[in-house]
């Protein structure tokens, strides 16, 4: 039997690289919020404060790692390693540049759209586990969020599967090199952007969590590298999104004069300064305000766009 | 949904503003004299403690970081036998300030007391008092309390009358 | 009693008519404010400070200012207190007052509890607008006892109307002239009247403080206090000590409508420093052999050691203690068995008190509350020096003789309330008191009728009395005709009396004087239903003692003498204050081991093995039995540091240890407390003195600290910044913390005087039912001794003989409040002004042995003094005082020769 190694350091590279930066990611957002609200943000560790990650997690992984004693312990533990598994297997579709992803498979949008469902459970287990109320509260607000949310982002992704006629993310890719799907399918990617924010529960829709209502809703108990996971899962999502709408509208790798690579990187780093600046920016709406928005505006906004979308395919007879 | 894009437009202009915040240590603020700072104890212009131990600090204080033990000298002064501040507990609220009827506990402009042992930030009195009469120059409780100490004698102070002569028969 | 019904501000209320208007409002809770006034005291008028507006009847819309205090109760009144003009006026009036009060609140010991600080911020002037100077007045040294600020004075004659008309006193007065009158002495000196420490209590500002406070003062919010009980007499007066930071700090009066009312004697104010004292023991100290010195010893080794002493097959001895609680009494009592366990007091004076308690018991005549006796109008004193032996009762016997005169005040109708004018009425009057005591004592003067003799004379006289009374009394043979007469006058206003009071007590050590007392009380109860009897005992719980031993230290000296015993365990006492000093020496060297278990290092300590260091009054809980038969608990004020535990635990662990016992199943003080009322029948309301351990209100303890108390985070940062965590009590209501339940508790768990905006002592209007009278809830306390209503008594008919002339003297034990008692003699203030040890003679017998004044003497070869001439004491008495310090047992009894010591 042999072994492709190389298929081994892929995923395993891809996996280290993710972590780092989405810790990582932790200062950026901390520096980006200070330069918008007129401060400095952290400087003082390693140059520019780089290193404040690093304390950061020094900090986060020695504390004590509390359970506590009116939680179901075993759902309790599980809940955050749910979280960074659907996630970092969502990644396994990404494809960063040709030739550098972890699987290609011809249904990488389905396969991305089921992980992020079973993320739900990440919120909900950990919120009931807690044994608390807020954190009840904060799980229930999850769900609704996510399971509503979640059906909008699949119908705004079936636009881009219309032109392109595949799940595959090469062919979705190949398939904007005349026109970045940004253009036809506008609609699409403003109901994508929208239900991401939802998924990955940032400010403005970081209600599940809302500090000045719930305490810190779903993860209120958590505590240490446990609440570790989820903080850093949160930053993922946040890669995860920003990459896939690099992916679906923004033409991936494609690009001129640079490598593929880096122009991944760059319109992923520019949407992901996007959800900070989303953060620095808007207040939470109500809780009743995100569900109407979404089932009365995203949905018939999603429909429509996909109606539209198969309307003209259909007319231009491709 | 205008609005919002305007409000990100607006903040994100935000990138080119002045910094509000000054990076401390390097660069200082300029600290207003009625700052709540670090707690001390002052003395009178004749240079005595001004603290009587009259107890009012510590049941002022909203965490129960004062203690103190009253003590009187020969001549009738009252005085602190221990004064103890535990900083580790303190607020800065100023309350105990605002209670003082002599004007002896003062907040100071002083801020930067941070200590690696919690221990360290119990102040004692030796620690607290200082050598001048802090914010108020000229204010001396002994010369307007009515009580006789060393160097006053009853009827001496401020806006009194000298002592009654019981034995006097003049109406 | 009749009631009036008055309307106060619109509101329809009943009251009792004829009292003041300001007691009544008072009463139904109105802030009133008033100086001059005291529910003691009762009105004069002086302040002018409890005005009200009264109005004629609903039509008068104008009304007039009136003085409350001043004005009697009439059905259909309509005041208001609320009235604005009334209001100014009030305000105005403490103005006034404020023009020449110091500046001083902060280094004003009443300050924080001052009803001059209530009563301003009450009637709302806030700020000086006088521009004129201040009066301001030279002060006096008034001895150890009592603070002098005349600045601070307000005028409102309240010392001197407590020092001069209540107490008796003769050396405070007021002085001087118009706007300068000066409450003070002719010069400065100590104030010689034993109840001056109330002028501390009754000055409403900071002229009058606590000099003894003043060397470790804390303010009243920072004290942390519990309800306790005087330890200095048999009385029980009960007190409120207040601790701050492991010190007791004072003592304060805790009012009890049935005891000691509103006042407290400096003995038991000022006697509180043995506490504090540096001969506490400390820690268990042990000595390896005869003539070592005590080594000190961890608190594990010396319960082990105990333990192993005990559990040497010996034959242990146990010696009690009358100034020990009865839970600790019964707990060694346990130890070492009923048989073994022996009274701590003179055998003679065990014998006494059980006949005191015999006679209460047997008899239809109850022992009469303390609180009671200023309501009697005819008090006769038998044989016992009240004034030094229970002093409150020597204050309430003044009161009672008032009441007799009073008739003067009603023939002319004017309120016994309205003091000074019913004073002035009664004028020198003296009611129908009678002292027949073996010494000339402080009440003398007040008394109507003054017999001296030595104890078998006071009998006589006392029989004679009872035989007048009722003819079946025995008679006496050979009694003079100027006795006779004293007698009959005295059996014929006792006859005439409404609520005659018989008092005496053990302090003679002559069981006749107890018997003729008994037949006297017994004789009127027979026409008169409201003949009381008081007794008095040495010491806080001599009478609980008594309930539990049948022999007492002679006894167990005995036992030890003759081989019957060879380990000895002593509670809480000094064997040297009770019998022969050499006795004591020898016995304790004869005996394997002694071990004591006490608070203060004495003689008896420093001959003992073992001294397992127990908590005093204010560290342990504990219920002790007064002269009159109440069982009263004292609350631990707060939790003794180091090694010091109560004395019933140190028995208890000794106990388990040997496994055996009944003591080994006791966790809480209340499972001893269930032992001794199964034991002791007669003691079973020993449990309802006081809720037990587990009593909680809404499931809170009652907290030992106010909720202002301070610097929680800082008086031990010293030490550490970690705040320990505050000590559990298991055995009490009370939590040594500022949480728990914060209104008022039951009254036997009172923990201090408190109403919002009342911080004064004056809160006390508030706890009561009605002012000046009750505790809400009643008295706290439980008697246990009650009279034999069923049958006639026997009359006692032993009496003693004549005893032929001859040039022996009749040994007489002279009391003193500063001296005799032990524990108090410990505190520096009230050891400054006993007396040193000295023989008195009359100048006659003096003169017949050929001594004068100051020569050294011996008597009966063991006590030895110096000559003091006192012509008060009658001839044929040789006067010793009893109890100073390092002068061991008494002298009572028999005859003894006073030979002159020539060196």
């Amino acid at each position: 039997m042999t072994v492709n190694l190389s298929s081994f350091i892929m995923p395993l590279a891809i996996l280290l690289i993710l972590l780092i930066v989405s810790a990582w990611l932790i200062w950026l957002e901390r520096r980006l919020l200070a330069l918008w609200q007129d401060r400095y943000g952290p400087n003082r560790v390693g140059p520019f404060g780089l290193a404040q990650v690093i304390a950061d997690m020094i900090k986060m992984l020695t504390k004590e790692d509390w359970v506590p004693p009116f939680a179901d312990r075993a759902v309790f533990v599980i809940s955050p390693a749910i979280t960074m598994v659907t996630i970092l297997s969502a990644f396994a579709i990404v494809s960063f540049a040709p030739g550098i992803s972890v699987a290609s498979l011809n249904i990488d949008l389905l396969f991305f759209i089921s992980m992020i469902a079973l993320n739900a459970y990440s919120p909900v287990l950990a919120g009931w586990s807690s044994g608390n109320r807020y954190s009840l509260l904060g799980a229930l607000r999850a769900t609704a969020q996510m399971v509503s949310y979640e059906v909008f982002m699949g119908l705004s992704l079936m636009g881009v599967v219309a032109l392109t006629g595949s799940f595959n993310i090469l062919d979705i890719v190949e398939a904007q090199r005349p026109l970045w799907f940004c253009i036809p399918q506008f609609f699409g990617l403003v109901v994508f952007v929208i239900a991401g924010i939802a998924l990955t529960h940032r400010i403005p829709f970081d209600l599940p969590e809302a500090e000045n209502e719930l305490v810190a809703g779903y993860h209120t108990e958590y505590s240490g590298l446990k609440f570790g996971m989820f903080f850093v899962g949160e930053y993922l999502n946040v890669i995860l999104i920003s990459s896939l709408i690099t992916t679906f509208f923004f033409g991936g790798w494609l690009g001129p004069v640079l490598p593929p690579l880096a122009w991944f990187i760059i319109k992923t780093f520019v949407f992901i300064c996007g959800f900070i600046l989303l953060r620095a920016s808007l207040p939470r709406p109500r809780y009743d305000r995100l569900m109407a928005l979404g089932w009365k505006i995203m949905l018939p906004l999603a429909i429509l766009n996909l109606v539209v979308t198969g309307s003209i395919i259909l007319a231009s007879g491709y | 949904m205008l609005s919002i894009l305007k409000t990100l437009w607006l903040i994100l202009l935000h990138t080119f503003r002045r910094r509000e915040t000054v990076l401390y240590p390097e660069e200082k603020r300029r600290i207003p004299p009625r700052w709540r700072g670090r707690i001390i104890l002052s003395r009178s212009p004749d240079g005595k403690e001004r603290c009587v131990a009259c107890y009012l600090c510590s049941v002022a204080c909203p965490v129960s970081c004062i203690s103190l033990q009253a003590a009187e000298d020969e001549y009738g002064r009252r005085y602190p036998e221990f004064f103890r501040i535990n900083f580790s507990r303190c607020i800065f609220c100023g309350f105990c300030e605002e209670a003082c009827p002599t004007l002896a506990i003062q907040l100071t402009t002083d801020f930067e007391m941070s200590e690696y042992v919690r221990m360290n930030l119990v102040y004692e009195k030796e620690d607290l008092l200082i050598d001048g009469p802090g914010k108020y120059p000229d204010y001396d409780f002994y010369r307007i309390s009515g009580l006789a100490v060393k160097g006053k004698g009853k009827g001496e102070g401020d806006e009194e009358l000298p002592p009654v002569d019981v034995r006097t028969l003049m109406p | 009693m009749t009631t009036a019904s008055i309307h106060i501000d619109g509101n329809a209320y009943s009251v009792t008519a004829g009292q003041s208007l300001l007691r009544a409002c008072l009463s139904l809770g109105f802030n009133v404010p008033y100086f001059c006034w005291h529910p003691a005291l009762e009105s004069v008028g002086a302040c002018r400070q409890c005005a009200v507006k009264l109005y004629r009847d609903e039509k008068d819309t104008r009304g007039r200012i009136a003085m409350s205090c001043m004005t009697p109760v009439t059905d259909g009144m309509i005041v208001s207190i609320e009235d604005p003009d009334v209001r100014k006026f009030r305000a105005r009036n403490i103005e006034w007052l404020m023009l020449n009060h110091p500046h001083d609140c902060p280094v004003c010991d009443e300050g924080g509890e001052c009803h001059l600080q209530d009563m301003t911020v009450m009637t709302g002037h806030t700020y000086r607008r006088t521009r004129f100077r201040k009066r301001t007045y030279r002060n006096q040294d008034l001895g150890p006892f009592v603070n002098h600020e005349m600045n601070r004075c307000i005028q409102c004659y309240r010392c001197v109307r407590f020092y001069r008309d209540y107490a008796h006193g003769r050396d405070l007065d007021v002085f001087g002239i118009h706007d300068s009158v000066y409450f003070g002495r002719h010069e400065d000196g100590v104030l010689q009247n034993i109840f001056a420490g109330n002028l501390v209590e009754i000055c409403p500002t900071g002229v009058f403080t606590d000099k003894t406070g003043k060397r470790h003062f804390v303010r009243k919010w920072d004290l942390q206090t519990a309800p306790s009980v005087c330890v200095h007499c048999g009385l029980g007066c009960n007190i409120i000590p207040g601790e701050r930071g492991g010190e007791l700090r004072r003592i304060r009066n805790r009012f009890n409508g049935s005891v000691n009312g509103y006042f407290l004697c400096d003995r038991g104010r000022y006697g509180y420093e043995f506490v504090n004292s540096p001969s506490r023991v400390r820690q268990p100290l042990r000595r390896d052999g005869r003539g070592e010195h005590h080594k000190p010893l961890r608190s594990e080794e010396a319960r082990a050691l105990f333990a192993d002493i005990l559990s040497r097959k010996g034959r242990v001895v146990g010696v009690g203690s009358p100034r020990a609680s009865l839970e600790a009494n019964f707990a060694l009592r346990a130890l070492v068995g009923p048989e073994h366990f022996f009274a701590g007091m003179a055998d003679t004076e065990l014998a006494l008190i059980q006949r005191q308690i015999d006679i209460m018991k047997i008899g239809p005549v109850p022992a009469i509350p303390l609180g009671k006796v200023a309501t009697c109008d005819a008090v006769l004193v038998l044989g016992e020096d009240v004034t030094n032996t229970a002093p409150i009762l020597a204050l309430n016997i003044l009161q009672a003789c008032r009441n007799a005169p009073m008739a003067r005040a009603d023939a002319l109708h004017i309120p016994r309330w309205e003091d000074r004018a019913a004073r002035e009425a009664a004028q020198q009057v003296k009611g129908p008191f009678f002292l027949i005591t073996a010494h000339d004592t402080w009440l003398d003067e007040s008394a109507e009728l003054v017999f001296k003799g030595t104890p078998d004379d006071i009998a006589r006289l006392g029989f004679v009395v009872a035989h007048f009374l009722d003819e079946d009394c025995p008679s006496v043979a050979g009694m003079d005709g100027d006795r006779t007469d004293i007698a009959r006058t005295i059996a014929r206003s006792l006859g005439q009396a409404r609520d005659p009071l018989i008092i005496s007590g053990p302090g003679t050590g002559s069981g006749y004087v107890i018997d003729a007392a008994a037949n006297i009380a017994w004789a009127l109860r027979k026409n008169n239903r409201n003949a009381r009897l008081s007794f008095t005992v040495p010491e806080c719980n001599s009478l609980g003692l008594a309930f539990m031993a049948s022999q007492a230290v002679d006894s167990a000296l005995a036992a030890v003498e003759r081989g019957a015993a060879d380990t000895l365990v002593i509670l809480e006492n000094d064997l040297f204050r009770r019998t022969d000093k050499d006795r004591i020496i020898a016995c304790l060297n004869a005996c394997k081991h002694v071990v004591l278990l006490d608070h203060l290092m004495h003689g008896t300590a420093s001959l003992a093995d073992l001294v397992l260091p127990v908590g005093t009054f204010a560290e342990t809980t504990g219920t002790l039995v007064s002269s009159e038969g109440r069982a009263q608990r004292f609350f631990q004020v707060y939790a003794p540091q180091g090694d010091i535990r109560p004395s019933w635990q140190w028995m208890r662990d000794a106990m388990t240890v040997r496994g055996t016992l009944r003591g080994a199943s006791w966790r809480y003080l209340d499972d001893i407390i269930a032992a001794i009322a199964g034991e002791f029948p007669e003691l079973q309301p020993v449990i309802d003195s006081a809720p037990p351990g587990a009593f909680r209100i809404k499931g809170l303890k009652v907290p030992r600290e106010t909720h202002r108390v301070s610097g929680r985070t800082s008086i031990h940062a010293d030490t550490t910044v970690h705040e320990p965590k505050p000590p559990d009590d298991p055995d009490s209501p009370f939590a040594f913390s500022m949480e728990g339940y914060g209104g008022k508790p039951p009254s036997s768990l009172i923990p201090r005087f408190w109403a919002p905006r009342w911080n004064s002592v004056q809160a006390l209007n508030k706890f009561q039912s009605e002012v000046g009278s009750d505790l809400v809830g009643g008295d706290p306390g439980c008697m246990v001794i009650e009279p034999n209503t069923g049958e006639e008594p026997v009359y006692r008919q032993s009496i003693p003989e004549v005893l032929a002339p001859s040039g022996s003297l009749v040994p007489v034990p002279l009391y003193h409040i500063f001296g005799s008692e032990e524990l108090s003699m410990f505190s520096s203030s009230v050891a400054g002004r006993a007396p040193c040890p000295y023989v008195a003679l009359n100048p006659r017998d003096a003169s017949r042995l050929g001594l004068s004044n100051g020569d050294e003497v011996e008597i009966a070869g063991r006590w030895r003094g110096p000559v003091v001439l006192r012509a008060g004491l009658p001839e044929g008495i040789v006067g010793v005082p009893s109890g100073l310090p390092g002068t061991g047992a008494g002298i009572t009894g028999g005859r003894v020769d006073v030979t002159k010591v020539t060196s």
